[in-house]
């Protein structure tokens, strides 16, 4: 099995090949993940609506699963950088690249929706709650990410340097999520920032998951055809 | 051990030399002047602020500081000498730290008694205030080196290096305050906060060089 992941990962670390391949997957992953979030948005219009929140309930299946993607989007950039950095595989600075702004995009879509669902259900567009503070800073984690690539002119070196950020944010995250949960409980425990959640009932469940699928084959989408663009760029760069 | 403490002595020389020392004071104080026009001049208010804002404005402080730890020895070359010394490039840089916090962050600390005076702040808690920044500040030198190793190669790059150290700021910041909060109010005590600061401390120094060093080489080869 593992021989074989090495045989695959080897086979496609030649960007030409791995173009070919993209090529191959391109439409049919887009044309798979339009219709899924197609048929993830019918299955939300039929869902009722909360007996306590009324319709802005169906703000949820946008917000959740886009944080869900901010956190994967920031995992998938630190496995791809250690991938490139430690088995040198050169596929992954530009898989971690391409994936940067489109988990920063998931990540401001989770704040907007959250801010835009809170309104209605805490009476504010904010709260300090701990897991709104450490998604914001997840934010800007992200933001220094991308700013790091863009402001070195020299690409290996640009690539180097934002692997190791990738890498040194990945360890600092849980620890800025436990100081952070620590910190809102000392300072609002039980107020506005518990909702009692009640267990998820499952015509909310079902629609969730699969919207949690759409978005994940979205993310897919977006940074495959984020990876050719950049294979695309690099080839221009060495012909000029 | 001679070598690292001559790099050390060096740092702070040339932090002195170049006037640095005496300008990031100056930062501080002004940033603390600028506090009560933004927030009135209620001395009850500004008492109650005090410790948060002396470790915001410390912090801002510090981050203003950071490109001047590795920018001029990456330009002038003074780094790739560094590495060639018999001496491990990340205890150099260690030492080009310690340096750091001695000649910068060191008189920052000692300039709070006298800022938080400004913002009539409760004489009783300056010293427990002092204490935990002892503590704490090491760490964001270190986080900040991060930062500034990362960036080190971009010219102007101290933007940038204050948008990435930043996010990892947090942790201290919130420990920081929280050790404040238990020195104010009766009863709490301030020792778990300390002990989280100095750990968070201790781990940076430990590990931050190794990752500054990988930041360096990278920009260097």
């Amino acid at each position: 099995m593992l021989k074989a992941l090495e045989n695959i990962s080897a086979v496609y670390a030649n960007p030409t090949r791995f173009m070919a391949l993209a090529t191959k997957l391109h439409a049919p992953l887009w044309g798979l993940a339009a219709l899924w979030l197609a048929y993830g948005l019918y299955r939300i219009a039929y869902v009722p609506d909360d007996y306590q929140q009324g319709a802005t309930v169906k703000i949820m299946f946008v917000h959740v699963p886009a944080a869900w993607m901010a956190l994967f989007g920031y995992s998938f950039i630190f496995v791809a950088s250690v991938t490139a950095l430690v088995f040198r595989h050169p596929l992954g600075h530009v898989a971690a690249r391409a994936a940067a702004p489109v988990g920063a995009v998931f990540t401001l879509i989770a704040l907007v929706t959250g801010s835009l669902w809170g309104q209605p259900m805490w009476g504010t567009w904010w709260v300090w709650d701990a897991r709104l503070t450490s998604v914001l800073v997840l934010f800007f984690i992200y933001l220094g990410y991308i700013a790091l690539w863009q402001a070195i002119d020299e690409p290996t070196r640009a690539a180097r340097a934002a692997a190791l950020l990738a890498i040194v944010g990945f360890i600092n995250v849980p620890i800025v999520k436990f100081s952070v949960d620590w910190w809102n409980t000392l300072h609002q425990p039980a107020s506005v920032s518990r909702l009692a959640r009640p267990a998820l009932h499952a015509d909310f469940l079902y629609p969730l998951l699969i919207m949690g699928v759409g978005f994940f084959l979205l993310f897919l989408a977006l940074t495959l055809t984020r990876m050719q663009m950049e294979i695309l760029r690099q080839k221009l760069r060495r012909r000029s | 051990m001679n070598l690292f403490m001559t790099l050390c002595a060096a740092h702070i020389k040339l932090s002195w030399r170049g006037g640095q020392t005496v300008l990031a004071v100056s930062f501080l104080f002004i940033a603390v002047t600028l506090l009560p026009f933004g927030l009135g001049p209620e001395l009850k208010l500004l008492r109650a602020l005090a410790p948060g804002l002396l470790w915001v404005v410390l912090a801002i402080s510090l981050l203003t500081t950071l490109d001047k730890l590795f920018q001029a020895d990456f330009e002038d070359g003074t780094l790739d000498r560094l590495r060639l010394l018999p001496l491990a490039f990340e205890a150099a840089l260690l030492a080009k730290l310690s340096g750091h916090f001695l000649a910068l962050v060191l008189p920052l600390i000692l300039s709070v008694p006298l800022a938080g005076l400004l913002l009539n702040i409760d004489g009783a808690y300056l010293p427990l205030l002092l204490v935990a920044m002892l503590c704490g500040a090491p760490a964001l030198v270190m986080l900040g080196g991060i930062g500034a190793g990362l960036a080190v190669s971009v010219r102007r790059g101290g933007l940038l290096t204050v948008l990435i150290a930043m996010p990892f700021y947090v942790p201290v910041l919130i420990f920081g305050a929280a050790a404040s909060q238990a020195a104010l109010s009766d009863g709490a005590s301030i020792w778990p906060y300390l002990g989280i600061l100095a750990a968070l401390s201790a781990a940076t120094i430990l590990l931050a060089p190794f990752a500054i060093a990988a930041a360096l080489r990278a920009a260097q080869d």
